[in-house]
């Protein structure tokens, strides 16, 4: 029997204990224990970024990191983005871009996307590109996540924002 | 209320089509707000109590006959509560299953394992880590033997034999078998007709090509949560699923359960482009186990499993040939293909078609001629074979066409635009009959091409090739690529296609509520595509429900009508055209409910938009409202009471949607490593639904698209090990590699379907391969390179750089 260990941490802003194994990783804790499904499980090589959680203010693949290395921290999952009912920029940039088809990596990528933001309120698209490199999507194509950060961007500076898919088309062909 | 409504209070039709949201609308997407929230469903979300967690004890070799298996250590860890082995399933006759290509499966290894990775034990235990610990417990004895992975080396007498279970079958599920490792030939077209024309033809050009084995690697793999009720008899399975009908008439084959008693839940499910349509081993093995212990099981597939053992794609060995005059006309076409299955034949295509609709190999083009043959072969390589983003093979069909045509246009020194001018098939030769059988339906292939080339400016850019080609010191070469595919989605017509025997339809069943929402249940399921918005844009343009007020729901079997699933772009075909028809009916009952409120004749009332109208006069109206909540208080005398409808819709035809891509590449001679530059894809879905939606599509497609030619190989040594059975050695492009693409549309309806939609999402990833392909040659083509094989990553386009001597400064 592997004793186990009790981790306290902030999740979402709400006091969390956990007991686990010491070899328990965080997104298995995250998921079956704190019953927080929104990070996902893509890869067994910390490749797809659909696990990704903020820890301490730093994105991490939560597959990549044990349980226990989170004692004492700070974590942020996508269940902490909408506040008080109202979405996050990322959440409504995401949705009014259509940067997502399955929405197996979004939770992933929205909260690699926010630290992006947070360090960078203006980037450009290469610098989106770079910054989300981490996060793999299948069905997307990655133009309309770009779209989708460059929206929120605006909007948390405070700029006006505008779908580029307003619900009548104007084009004929 | 109101008998009449006062014609100054209807708001104008732009408004009530607004409200509508129906076809042709970006309407936003009524999945987002759960995904965007991390509230989505998927089946390792799933929890139930007493959950235990089932993994995989798998074969390090690719061949080689098991001696023993002792479990007696793992079933000792604390923790475990059964191991499975194929002795544990024979009582059950549960040890090997069908395959959606009549072959069989061993669910796990019996006797020998044929393939890297194939599943030899199953271990349950309280959680994941306990049944890691475990399953490397499980001793297993193998003693190796010669292993067989080259297809083309499959037929020679000394080579191993792969099937020992029908080694000495000569009949298989597709008529004579030749070999021991033959699967079936299957030819079509008219091969005297054809090698005449060959015979005499002025000009022939022959290519032979691989089109590589690759994975279509959904973000998330597949698993499922079974249970069974032991009172009641009931069976649910939550599973990742393509097709979740067909699984229930699968498990229902396999358990002897009557299909009444189980119940297969898809819920939201994380990708599928093919991968998740056939049925796998640990879905089984997981069944067994809920149903011998008692408790619910849980299997899911970790990312190498996925890549290793679930459905590959392609891996075609082909030989193209044209017969044409010296104008470049097209006059017969000759293909053969060595088909590598695997260890099983387990791909799904239509029980008809061993090699599924790769009979569209004559594309966009007039070819009186054409002869076609496949052979499938055993290897010991994982099973599969399926159609990856493609209805049944169309990928390879498309390929190979669109690369012979380039092939004879370079013989010939024709511009590669104006030698597909010269043979398209022109837009009055609809409906069209081709030499392999087929019958397109519509098409307008020319101003297609002719936009894409005005585009992008086509001479300039061929004059900026010339220009480079002519200067000795260039370092980048530059490579145009053109392909002009025809697409053929829709499974289809269930006197051409059927799986096990079931025909594909697809179905929709609606209810319109009292208050006038709405449900629609469909017998497809949505893996991204969006439907549960597109599905509800077409009832509002058909029935005038606004789309806000209808909830669509797919993938449980215990509520949606039987439909044969989401693969092959057949989902707007084929149940598109079910709720189309559906919907139709829905309209046709109410406008006789409403010429009963409003006290005409039914022929004297006419649907508009959203309400009915008295003919001539337009105050006298009913809206779709008003009559729902009639058509459960006062409907006309010997109607029925309540307002649904069912449709289950058979195609009488395929639809054959069709597109121009074009594609330019910038090569550095000195390294391989290429840019490419700009990617245009027009496509011709007939009627746009979504716009937004469709946009969405096909850029994944086309970035599906780029992976499989630019990157991905599922790359095996002579002893079958896997090389790279991970993310971190299979390419998935990041937004990093990923280009920017420039989207395009033309509109040609499909004039068989019920709303002229043809299907779009496979398109790009059929059209976008071999246009990749193309610029990669083209930017060699001046130095005699008629063809490079997949995938053009730096190092082997660096290696045909280096055969030219143009890495030398
Ligand atoms: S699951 Fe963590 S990176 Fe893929
Ligand atoms: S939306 Fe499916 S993986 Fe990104």
């Amino acid at each position: 029997m592997i004793k186990k260990m009790m981790v306290t941490f902030k999740l979402n802003g709400k006091s969390t204990d956990v007991v686990v194994e010491p070899r328990e990783l965080l997104i298995h804790t995250l998921r079956e224990k704190c019953l927080h499904t929104g990070p996902h499980i893509g890869c067994d090589s910390s490749h797809c970024g659909a696990c990704t959680v903020d820890v301490d203010g730093m994105s991490v693949k939560s597959c990549t990191m044990l349980t226990v290395q989170a004692d004492g921290s700070e974590l942020l999952t996508i269940e902490g983005f909408a506040q008080g009912g109202e979405l996050h920029a990322l959440q409504e940039g995401f949705m009014q871009e259509h940067g997502l088809q399955c929405g197996f990596c979004t939770p992933g990528m929205i909260t690699r996307a926010y630290r992006l933001l947070k360090e960078n309120p203006d980037p450009t698209e290469a610098e989106i590109r770079y910054w989300m490199a981490g996060n793999l999507c299948r069905c997307t194509g990655y133009q309309n996540i770009v779209k989708a950060v460059q929206y929120a961007a605006r909007k948390l500076r405070g700029e006006p924002v505008q779908t580029s898919y307003p619900l009548m088309e104007t084009t004929t062909h | 209320m109101d008998a009449t409504i006062d014609s100054k209070a209807v708001p104008s039709n732009e408004e009530r089509l607004a409200k509508l949201e129906g076809m042709g609308c970006s309407r936003k997407r009524y999945e987002d707000p759960r995904f965007i929230q991390g509230k989505g469903n998927y089946v390792d979300d799933i929890k139930m109590p007493n959950m235990l967690v089932g993994v995989m004890v798998r074969s390090p070799y690719a061949h080689a006959r098991i001696k023993s298996i002792d479990t007696s250590k793992a079933l000792a860890h604390p923790g475990v509560y059964a191991v499975l082995t194929a002795d544990d399933l024979k009582p059950l006759k549960l040890h090997w299953m069908p395959t959606l290509a009549g072959d069989v499966q061993a669910v796990l290894a019996d006797g020998k394992v044929v393939f890297q990775n194939q599943e030899v034990a199953f271990v349950v235990a309280e959680d994941r880590y306990i049944a890691a610990d475990a399953a490397e417990l499980v001793e297993v004895e193998y003693e190796p033997l010669a292993v067989l992975v080259d297809p083309l080396k499959a037929m020679a007498p000394d080579a191993p034999t792969v099937r020992d279970d029908i080694k000495d079958k000569d009949v298989g599920a597709h008529g004579a078998r030749k070999h021991p490792n033959h699967i079936f030939t299957w030819d079509i077209g008219d091969k005297d007709k054809t090698d005449r024309a060959f015979d005499n033809a002025e000009v022939t050009v022959k290519q032979d090509m691989i089109y590589q084995r690759v994975h279509p690697c959904p973000l998330e793999t597949c698993g499922c949560v079974a249970s069974f009720d032991k009172i009641r008899g009931d069976l649910l399975v939550y599973i990742t699923s393509q097709a979740p009908h067909v699984v229930r008439t699968v498990v229902g084959m396999l358990s002897s359960i009557p299909e009444s008693k189980i119940r297969i839940i898809s819920p939201d499910i994380g990708g599928g482009f093919g991968n998740k349509v056939g049925i796998y081993p640990g879905y089984v093995c997981a069944i067994v186990a809920a149903i011998v212990l008692g408790r619910p099981v849980k299997w899911i597939e970790s990312r190498t499993e996925n890549l290793t053992t679930t459905a590959f794609a392609r891996d075609y060995h082909m030989t193209g040939e044209l017969a044409a005059d010296k104008d470049g006309k097209i006059k017969a076409l000759r293909v053969h293909v060595t088909a590598d299955h695997g260890a099983f034949d387990a791909c799904a295509d239509p029980s008809k078609w061993p090699a599924g609709m790769f009979h569209v190999v004559t594309g966009s083009y007039d070819i009186p001629n054409a002869f076609v043959s496949v052979d499938g072969i055993y290897t010991n390589k994982c099973p599969g074979g399926v159609s990856y983003r493609c209805s049944f093979r169309v990928t390879e069909a498309v390929y190979l066409i669109e690369r012979m045509v380039d092939v004879l246009a370079q013989k010939l020194g024709i511009d590669k635009a104006e030698i597909r001018f010269r043979n398209f098939l022109r837009k009055d030769q609809f409906p069209y009959q081709t030499a392999l059988g087929l019958e397109y339906d519509s098409g307008d292939y020319e101003p297609a091409l002719r936009k894409g080339l005005a585009a992008l400016d086509y001479p300039a850019l061929r004059a900026e090739q010339a220009a480079r080609r002519a200067d000795p010191d260039a370092a980048t070469l530059m490579g145009i690529g053109i392909c002009t595919f025809t697409e053929i989605v829709g499974a289809g017509p269930s006197k051409m296609c059927d799986i096990l025997g079931i025909g594909m339809f697809d179905s929709c069943e609606i209810r319109v509520h009292p208050d006038g929402s709405a449900i629609a249940r469909m017998g497809t399921i949505s893996q991204g595509q969006g439907h549960q918005t597109t599905y509800a844009q077409i009832i509002a343009s058909v029935a005038g429900i606004p789309a806000s007020l209808i909830t669509v729901e797919e993938g449980d079997t215990a509520t949606a009508p039987y439909g044969l699933g989401t693969y092959g772009s057949r989902s707007t075909p084929v149940a598109g055209a079910a709720i189309a028809r559906a919907s139709h009916k829905i309209r046709e009952k109410a406008r006789k409910i409403a010429a009963h409120l409003l006290e005409v004749s039914p022929d004297d009332v006419e649907f508009d938009l959203d309400r009915f109208v008295v003919k001539g006069a337009p105050d006298q109206a009913k809206s779709i409202k008003e009559v729902a909540w009639a058509a459960y208080n006062n409907v006309p005398e010997g109607m029925e009471m309540g307002l649904e409808a069912v449709d289950y819709y058979d195609p009488p035809n395929f639809t054959f949607p069709f597109g121009t891509y074009i594609c330019v590449v910038d090569v550095d001679r000195y390294s391989g490593e290429t840019k490419i530059r700009r990617f245009y894809a027009l496509d011709d879905c007939g009627t746009r639904i979504n716009p937004m939606i469709i946009e969405g599509q096909i850029h994944g497609g086309l970035t599906e698209g780029f992976a499989v030619a630019m990157g991905q190989q599922l790359t095996y040594d002579d002893a079958g090990n896997v090389l790279g059975g991970t993310l971190m050695d299979y390419f998935l492009p990041t937004s990093m590699e990923t280009p920017h693409w420039e989207t395009d549309f033309t509109v040609t309806p499909s004039p068989h379907h019920p709303i002229g939609a043809k299907g779009v999402a496979e398109s790009p990833h059929v059209g976008s391969i071999p246009c990749f392909t193309a610029a990669m040659v083209d930017a060699f083509a001046h130095l005699g390179v008629t063809h490079m094989n997949m995938p053009h990553n730096s190092f082997r386009v660096w290696q045909q750089s280096h055969a030219l001597n143009l890495d030398q400064r």
